[in-house]
């Protein structure tokens, strides 16, 4: 099993005939992902990528062709929001939004959205999610999955990429990795992606990755001890990082003391959990964890 | 992105929340008239001078001065414009005040704190607000928690009633005026402005039973600004480190720090555990520098150029996770790179993901001075030595 994202699931690509929308559209489908159609307002009628996808101007458009259980969202971020609201608004189950530079203002009003809805939201400024072996919805590169019983969860892309591959070339796999993004505002917490690890009986341990800003490694440390039951190993980048400096993502930034990487770090290990001390242990750390027990 | 005091008050006044009025100078020529039209439109013998920057506690660096009459205040403002300003936040260099606002003087009853931020724990907007205006939130926050009022807003009608209530309860303004639609207007402000922070410290009660903003600092999310024309041509590039700004033209994202081991990376995330690992082993990172997704010759050049920049650095650590860029094209790069730009640094580099084992291959064939590693632990080890 796996969380969130199955082979099954039937997915449209908002902004699918922008370039970078396109071009991962098509890794996606070389992945196994079950791509149907895209919406490009305007561009209805046309298709798009190798395989001739049709495009609708809308997903209202597109529902009455297809069953879509997710939407994956490469739209500026100008439109990005915008573009999540009709998602929400379709009562699409699964929303994953990789556009990078969405204002905050614009965030506030699809997280009043969200909550009143039972959709789910990644992201945005994310890599995605990938089920290995199975499905992506992202930019995560497929070959450095493998299928097994490792949970990734992070806010930062690459460090994604790193841990699946530490986690691969110590011998053991993924089940799904999900990166959450780093920007101030997301739509799926850690907490609420734990929740789905903890439910899913292939998911046997748990890499949770996180950087300076906010507080929600904190959050997540405090409800791990009490409510999960899967070994967890965790990584936090920033220690080095000047205080008031915004570092690349929109919430990397210290504003007060509990938002260090060390500060994160003791909560983590008072909450009982592993910590790689650095970026280059987190295969081995979860290796030693696992191997105890 | 930071503005100044005097714009962020321009702003403030274009939605009817009083501020202390003054006009803003940027040339000694200027200075004596001003302070005389000062005293005149406003109606105020003392007048204030205020350095703008764009970093806080001015008045602990010497940078604001209540001047009673004419002569004090020209002798402030000749020394203030073009001062070294140095305060707890601008760092041992200080900054250089390129600009001065004369201000009217206000009869202060008593001094408030008032901040407008959002709180990403709860999701919502929050007013923050104490009694003891003037001192920096931070120290009120050691010493007087309890004296710290939060009400929060989720951005529909009743909320933002409730919580301006809150505050005007908590801070006992229920005799003041314009209480409320001084909150209510600075709110409507911060939200249409796209502001990430709207700190008012101190927020003056006068004599007569008002509310003024004696200061305002605001910051605009920098992802906002296509929409807020006005707000972007306040932009102040002197403001700005040299490389950092030059950095973003290059549309790579920097930060010097003190250290002199460089470090090239793509994805913050990792630039960030990169800074951290080079530390780990025994050094002192010099920058963050995030690449982003593609890493070519070009963003690689201009990469090693802003890390150059720096005359500190004495290793550079390149590290790369291939995952849609494939390494074989970034060693090509690293190495067409370095030999266009000539580059007497010891560099190390580490490429993981696709092609990783054919980018190994090449970096060691080649007759450029590199070294290579397969993890960033021997990475870091490896660019340290370098140094030490």
């Amino acid at each position: 099993m796996s969380i969130l994202l199955k082979k099954e699931t039937s997915i449209l690509v908002q902004g699918i005939t922008g370039s970078e929308g396109l071009f991962h559209t098509e890794q996606m489908i070389d992945y196994g992902s079950n791509i149907l159609c895209g919406v490009t307002p305007g561009k209805g009628g046309q298709h798009a990528t190798k395989n001739n996808l049709p495009v609708f101007n809308s997903i209202e458009d597109a529902k009455k062709k297809f069953k879509i259980d997710a939407s994956i969202i490469f739209v500026p971020p100008r439109f990005a929001a915008n573009a999540i609201l009709e998602a929400i608004e379709q009562k699409i189950s699964l929303i994953v939004c990789i556009s990078e530079g969405i204002p905050v203002r614009d965030m506030k009003k699809v997280k009043i959205a969200l909550d009143a809805s039972s959709s789910i939201l990644i992201g945005p400024n994310c890599p995605g999610l990938i089920t290995a072996e199975e499905s992506k919805m992202g930019i995560t590169p497929g070959f450095i999955c493998k299928k097994g019983s490792i949970g990734i969860l992070s806010k930062s892309g690459t460090l994604t990429y790193e841990a699946i591959d530490q986690i691969v070339n110590i011998g053991y796999g993924i089940s799904t990795a999900v990166g959450i993004g780093g920007d101030p505002i997301i739509g799926s917490s850690m907490i609420d992606i734990l929740k789905h690890f903890e439910n899913d009986s292939e998911t046997e341990a748990v890499v949770l990755i996180g950087e300076i800003g906010g507080n929600m490694e904190n959050e997540a440390a405090k409800w791990i001890k009490n409510n999960f039951s899967k070994p967890v190993v965790s990584f936090i980048a920033g220690q080095t990082a000047p205080k008031g400096k915004r570092m690349g993502h929109a919430g990397a930034i210290i504003s007060e003391g509990s938002e260090t990487a060390e500060a994160k770090i003791k909560t983590l290990k008072e909450c009982g959990i592993s910590v790689s001390k650095t970026v280059s242990e987190i295969g081995i750390t979860m290796k030693k964890l696992l191997g105890e027990k | 992105m930071k503005i100044h005091e005097y714009q962020a008050k321009q702003i403030l006044s274009e939605y009817n929340v009083p501020v202390q009025r003054g006009y803003v100078v940027s040339n000694q020529h200027d200075i004596s008239e001003t302070i005389q039209k000062v005293q005149n439109d406003f109606n105020s013998e003392s007048v204030v001078v205020k350095a703008q920057i764009h970093a806080g506690g001015r008045g602990k660096g010497g940078g604001v001065k209540f001047c009673p009459n004419y002569k004090n205040a020209l002798e402030a403002s000749q020394s203030i414009l073009g001062m070294n300003l140095i305060t707890p936040q601008t760092g041992k260099d200080g900054k250089i005040v390129n600009q001065i606002f004369i201000t009217e003087a206000i009869d202060i009853g008593k001094e408030l704190y008032f901040a407008l931020m959002f709180d990403r724990s709860k999701n919502a907007d929050v007013f923050i607000v104490s009694t003891e205006g003037g001192m920096d939130i931070e120290e009120v926050a050691e010493k007087f928690p309890e004296k710290i009022v939060k009400a929060w807003i989720s951005g529909e009608t009743k909320p933002l009633r409730d919580a301006i209530n809150k505050i005007i309860e908590s801070l006992e303004l229920s005799s003041i005026k314009n209480a409320y639609t001084f909150f209510e207007n600075i709110y409507q402000c911060y939200n249409q402005n796209d502001c990430s922070l709207l700190e008012i410290n101190p927020l003056v009660i006068t004599k007569d039973k008002k509310l003024i903003a004696l200061d305002a600092k605001v910051d605009i999310d920098s992802n906002a600004l296509y929409r807020q024309e006005k707000i972007s041509s306040f932009h102040d590039k002197t403001e700005e480190d040299p490389l950092e700004l030059q950095a973003s033209e290059f549309g790579l994202n920097y930060i010097k720090l003190d250290g002199n081991v460089g470090c090239m990376v793509n994805g913050a995330g990792l630039a960030m555990a990169t800074m951290d690992i080079i530390k780990h082993c025994g050094g002192e990172p010099a920058n963050f520098l995030d690449v982003g997704g593609a890493a070519n010759v070009d963003t690689i050049k201009n990469g090693f150029k802003i890390i150059l920049s720096d005359p500190n650095v004495k290793s550079i650590l390149i590290n790369i996770f291939g995952g849609i860029v494939r390494c074989d094209r970034v060693a090509n790069g690293v190495i067409q790179a370095i030999k266009e730009l000539n580059l007497d640094v010891g560099v190390v580099v580490r490429l993981q993901g696709t092609n990783a084992d054919l980018a190994r291959k090449i970096l060691d064939e080649s007759d450029i001075k590199l070294e290579s590693a397969e993890t960033i632990e021997e990475a870091a080890k490896k660019a340290v030595a370098m140094v030490s």
